[in-house]
């Protein structure tokens, strides 16, 4: 009897969850707090969140050495840290994958890939591939712009970069620098969320 | 988080405990799968024309934006249509492949159908993508989806897709199911099996 009360229980406990919880369980939504970390960057130094006193949020990419999506966004990714940096957003690369899984994705690789393509921001590994199930990175690239609050580091905008992986001269829609112009105006952002095409993440 | 990681178990433990009783019924009458829209079922009537065929000396390959390609996934007969979203560059798109394959020669009979829709990137269509069908010697139909503005289509295929790859939907007239995940043969004779 015990038995069958518990499993009814499990039962309903289950159904509910089943309703309330979005496909996308197990991240972030926007508006939700972000965690921090601390995460080897290719310099061999831990990075954290924290450690960048000056930032007013970040623009934190999941991103990786092997996936052509990855690689068509580098010199944008490259672009945006340039320009929102001193803005007070800098870029937070992590790479998500296993390299165990993806041999092109390993610790010493990214270390070639930030040296030759000249990333100008933090390139972390996620060690264990503890960090992005909590955010929800699904693909890389993945982007979640945080702003800091005293509450804690808020999700803005999660998605694309833009709307033309292919193309960086055809972009019509910069999702990343219209949402990160919007926040340092003290302004909503308009677009909170994209999809775009990326490699599974592969942890 | 621990709390939400047992919810999401607990559910799939009652999920597959529905799943196991719905089985006898036959007919699928999970969540998951949604009546094709009427709208978008009844504006395409003929295949559309492809934004540029891609050929080499022995295959080709029509290239077509989301609004071409949507008369492939909303076809309304009584084929059960098996679209597979890959990229040659896709790892774990290109291990499962040879599963879709089969599933096309095994099913022919059946009126089922596979189309594998490519994401190859233009440049990498003469290079990658046309040396790649005719090594592998690929017998299901390629399409390629020629439309860089994913934001626009990954939410008409579905709603839920978070825009990885590999992704399938499978669909007949009267069902529609997406999955973002790999599959194994089994796997896939399963999901078939529920659209029959």
């Amino acid at each position: 009897m015990k038995k069958v009360k518990f499993l009814t229980l499990l039962l309903i406990v289950g159904v509910l969850a089943a309703f309330t919880i979005s496909p996308a369980a197990g991240g972030y939504n926007v508006g939700d707090t972000a965690t921090d970390f601390s995460l080897k960057n290719v310099d061999g130094k831990m990075v954290s969140l924290k450690d960048m006193k000056n930032a007013k949020g970040y623009i934190v990419v999941f991103t990786c050495n092997h996936c052509p999506y990855a690689q068509a966004y580098e010199d944008r990714i490259v672009a945006l840290n340039n320009k929102y940096k001193a803005l007070g957003y800098p870029v937070v690369a992590i790479n998500p994958n296993n390299p165990e899984k993806q041999k092109e994705d390993s610790f010493a690789n990214m270390q070639k890939r930030a040296k030759d393509k000249k990333f100008t921001f933090p390139y972390l590994l996620d060690e264990g591939q503890k960090i992005f199930p909590q955010y929800g990175a699904t693909k890389t690239p993945h982007v979640y712009i945080l702003q800091k609050t005293s509450k804690g580091n808020v999700v803005k905008y999660i998605g694309a970069i833009d709307d033309n992986y292919e193309d960086a001269k055809a972009v019509k829609q910069k999702y990343v620098e219209n949402a990160v112009d919007a926040l340092i105006k003290g302004k909503e952002v308009t677009v909170k969320e994209t999809k775009a095409i990326g490699c599974s993440i592969k942890a | 988080m621990v709390f939400r990681q047992v919810l999401v178990f607990l559910s799939i433990a009652a999920l597959m405990i529905f799943a196991s009783c719905k089985k006898e019924e036959g007919k699928t009458t999970s969540a998951d799968v949604q009546t094709v829209g009427a709208s978008s079922r009844d504006s395409v009537v003929s295949p559309p024309k492809p934004l540029k065929v891609y050929s080499n000396d022995t295959v080709s390959v029509k290239a077509y934006d989301y609004a071409g390609l949507e008369y492939f996934l909303t076809q309304k007969n009584d084929t059960t249509y098996v679209v597979n979203f890959w990229a040659t560059w896709c790892v774990p798109c290109v291990e499962e492949l040879p599963h879709f394959e089969k599933i096309n020669v095994n099913y022919k009979e059946n009126k089922v159908k596979v189309l594998l829709v490519s994401l190859d990137m233009v440049k990498m269509i003469e290079g990658k993508l046309l040396p790649f069908i005719k090594n592998k010697q690929i017998k299901s139909e390629v399409l390629l989806l020629r439309d860089p503005d994913a934001d626009s289509w990954i939410p008409k295929v579905d709603s839920t897709w978070s825009g990885a790859i590999p992704a399938t939907v499978i669909y007949n007239a009267d069902n529609r199911k997406f999955y973002e995940k790999s599959f194994t043969y089994d796997e896939l004779e399963k999901e078939i099996s529920n659209f029959k």
